[in-house]
């Protein structure tokens, strides 16, 4: 399981999905951050949904992990969700002092992708990116 | 009420020494607190305190390792883990379990949000000679 070195990023429409199905260690964790922030520029995407129903344990690093893209994607004008969080992850996530307070839920991916597409309607409808 | 004896009926040790050790050891942890019969909820906040604690192994102690054991004390059933390295130590304890302190690049949430996640939990550690952390999750 481990010995996956990459996770898949697919685009559909304007939005980026990654499904997290395996235990990541910390190096794949952050390459998935930087493979997320590059991709985001290069497809131009308005939106990002993780997908971590898969995932058994969110520990800080993971949820640094979270914070931190959804931060970048926001500064590139993109919205990022995370659906699909297990209710043990949740409950353990509160005891260990991490709120992921800059980061949009949602229970699954069908009300995710209704979220995003929420959230990038509600802007000015202008892409400020040149290009 | 009269103290019953504990028994540690099973021992194992797992190296500690790189990130993908450290996924390793979740899923030792796992698998025992799983057998042991806690909780998925507990069994979440067991792995995941292991978490926090291998890390803190690898990046500050230099690598380690981490025994996992079975408890039970009467009809009572628990997993310890033990993580030891013999890196240069933390200074300060009390600083260290303090939420948002942090001597390196991490949020701080490690220590105290481990100590948090579990029923027992306790740190020995001498500058120069390493740091031993003992973390117990009883059913």
């Amino acid at each position: 399981m481990s010995s996956v070195e990459q996770i898949p990023i697919l685009k559909i429409g304007d939005c980026l999905l990654v499904s997290i199905q395996v235990d990541m260690h910390d190096r794949l964790a952050l390459a998935l951050q930087d493979d997320l922030t590059k991709k985001i520029v290069t497809t131009k995407a308005r939106g990002v949904l993780i997908d971590i129903s898969a995932l058994e344990v969110v520990d800080s690093f993971i949820g640094r992990m979270l914070n931190t893209i959804a931060a970048t994607s926001r500064v590139l004008d993109a919205q990022t969700v995370v659906v699909g969080m297990r209710p043990a992850v949740a409950i353990t996530l509160v005891e260990l002092g991490l709120a992921l307070n800059g980061v949009r839920t949602a229970l699954n991916v069908d009300k995710g992708l209704a979220l995003i597409r929420n959230l990038i309607d509600a802007g000015d409808g202008v892409d400020r990116r040149e290009g | 009420m009269r103290e019953m004896a504990l028994i540690v009926e099973k021992d194992d040790v797992v190296e500690v020494r790189s990130s993908e050790d450290v996924v390793r050891v979740r899923h030792e942890v796992r698998s025992r607190a799983a057998t042991a019969g806690l909780s998925l909820v507990d069994q979440t906040k067991l792995v995941t305190a292991a978490s926090e604690i291998a890390r803190n192994t690898v990046i500050y102690g230099g690598g380690g390792t981490a025994r996992v054991q079975m408890l039970r004390n009467g009809s009572r059933r628990g997993v310890r883990l033990i993580f030891e390295d013999q890196g240069p130590g933390i200074a300060d304890i009390e600083r260290a379990l303090t939420d948002g302190f942090t001597s390196g690049s991490g949020l701080g949430l490690g220590l105290g949000g481990a100590k948090r996640l579990c029923n027992e939990f306790e740190i020995k550690s001498l500058p120069g000679e390493g740091t031993t952390v003992t973390l117990t999750r009883w059913i």
